[in-house]
């Protein structure tokens, strides 16, 4: 792997971001309004309900960390998306750029895009309703990390599914997540779904860090078990997400889809 | 002449048709090697699997004497390849384009390198320019352009004058011509464009169902089919099957 060529996809898209205004405002807008929004639904639940009074910003904190798993999911996918659009992909392909460097480097620019949106956004929301996802410590570093981690696994599958069956599978990367989100009990606890999903829910790494979010909001405890248990699950999907990015392209090869994709 | 590209008994099968069958060709350095034959023949096929974009059902591809890895990209930093159909990202400047394929190339001094294609391709005045901006006469420049960035040993045209005026594609032509007098640089062209390849080819390949059917320079082909021109072969080769 080469670094220089790691660096030469990530400052195609920052050129691609800092010429373009509306991208600038996409990247901000969304996560803004979705904060205000959920901020305001979340004010009205700590007036009503004694739950959320005693652990005010639960679903302020669970809004903010589920956009940044949405964006770094979204950021991944729209990155390899710009590529189809723009024609370039052939030219990448044919570019001694190696795999594991666009993955490394589509993984570092969706990072930044999060941010990039996000950060605004998590200022705004401090003084507007007077809640700071920082109240969760340092475990919520490593919430952020078990979620961006799963957000480039969603990415990895559905460039996977690009790659393998071409633009078509656009539809797909916007839908990605909502498929597993009921799953993800990001907005209620587990013990909500009924038994035979719970095994199921608890397979998926989403369901340890909401779950952990909320036991550190509620009851002031934090489960290193948990975190850890979401980290371990993760590293398991990012591997699944890597090698299924891997067959799809060598599929890609022989059944010589990559040159439909790319004109 | 020392050989920079070797194919042998090239195949590509599809679930239910053989696009390349068995083909076997050889560029020497220096030459250009012309691929003629109707739309569906294999060229592309052929092409992309040059650059390991598809991968061969059989055969062998050899560059610089070594067996092509398709896991081994480093074979990538000797080629390079353009197309009108495949284009640069239209929301950078030309500048930008030539800046980030500078760098995917890894190339040692890229403000001298992308000084030198400005100048030469004459892109002085639309640098600074959005890529998506420009005419497509200009876009053909700067994918050339992008395609010379590496210096390439082997250089891949697909139709690099497709739906061009006649003054943009002969500045084209004349500058392919210039470049390879300077540089030790092999060309696989594919077009459809006669002219071109009369003019650009050293050796010319005609390719019907995936099969390289007949082979060698323009005078020869004319001669050996008895029509005036490679338009008259090419027509001929093409429609054969209906006449027969």
């Amino acid at each position: 792997m080469k670094i220089r060529r790691i660096l030469s996809l990530m400052l195609r898209h920052f050129y691609l971001i800092k010429g373009s205004f509306p991208r600038i405002f996409d990247l901000i807008y969304w996560p803004t309004v979705q904060i205000i929004l959920w901020g305001f639904v979340s004010k009205f639940f700590t007036m009503y309900s004694s739950y959320f009074g005693n652990a005010v910003g639960v679903i302020l904190t669970a809004a903010i960390l589920y956009d940044f798993l949405f964006r770094s999911s979204i950021s991944y996918n729209m990155l390899f998306l710009e590529e189809i659009w723009s024609r370039n992909l052939i030219n990448l392909f044919v570019s001694p750029l190696r795999s594991s460097e666009v993955i490394c480097a589509l993984t570092s620019t969706a990072l930044l895009r999060t941010l990039l949106g996000l950060v605004p956004a998590v200022f705004i929301a401090m003084p507007l309703f007077d809640i700071s996802i920082f109240k969760l410590g340092l475990p919520l570093y490593l919430l952020l990390l078990s979620l961006y981690m799963f957000g480039v696994t969603l990415g990895l599958l559905v460039t996977a599914g690009l790659i393998r069956f071409g633009p078509s599978f656009e539809n797909v990367a916007w839908a990605s997540l909502f498929f597993i989100a009921p799953l993800g009990c990001i907005y209620y606890p587990v013990d909500i779904l009924p038994d035979w999903v719970k095994p199921l829910a608890l397979s998926f790494p989403l369901a340890h860090i909401f779950e952990e979010m909320r036991s550190i909001l509620v009851n002031n405890t934090v489960n290193y078990k948990n975190i850890s248990l979401a980290i371990g699950l993760n590293i398991f999907y990012i591997g699944l997400g890597v090698s299924i990015f891997y067959k799809a392209y060598k599929s890609a090869k022989i059944k010589g889809t990559l040159v439909n994709i790319g004109e | 002449m020392k050989s920079v590209l070797e194919v042998k008994n090239l195949k590509k099968n599809f679930e239910n048709f053989t696009a390349v069958n068995n083909i076997s060709f050889s560029i020497n350095e220096k030459k250009t090697i012309g691929l003629l034959g109707p739309n569906g023949c294999g060229k592309t096929t052929t092409i992309a699997m040059l650059l390991g974009l598809i991968t061969p059902t059989s055969g062998s591809i050899k560059i610089d004497n070594q067996d092509l890895n398709p896991k081994d990209h480093q074979f990538l930093s000797k080629m390079n390849f353009a197309s009108p159909y495949v284009e640069l990202p239209k929301k950078l400047t030309v500048m930008q384009n030539l800046k980030v394929y500078s760098m995917m190339y890894e190339i040692k001094d890229p403000t001298k390198k992308i000084e030198e294609l400005i100048e030469n391709l004459k892109l002085q005045e639309f640098v600074y320019k959005k890529t998506g901006e420009l005419s497509s006469g200009q876009r053909n420049r700067i994918s050339l352009a992008k395609s010379l960035i590496n210096d390439p040993q082997i250089l891949l045209l697909d139709e690099p004058t497709a739906s061009l005026d006649p003054d943009t594609g002969d500045f084209i032509r004349s500058f392919i011509e210039e470049y390879q007098r300077n540089n030790p640089l092999s060309i696989l062209l594919a077009s459809h464009n006669m002219n071109e390849v009369n003019r650009l080819c050293d050796h010319i390949l005609m390719m019907k169902e995936g099969k390289i059917i007949d082979q060698g320079n323009a005078e020869y082909l004319i001669s050996k089919h008895g029509r005036n021109n490679l338009e008259e072969v090419f027509l001929k080769i093409a429609r054969e099957k209906n006449e027969n």
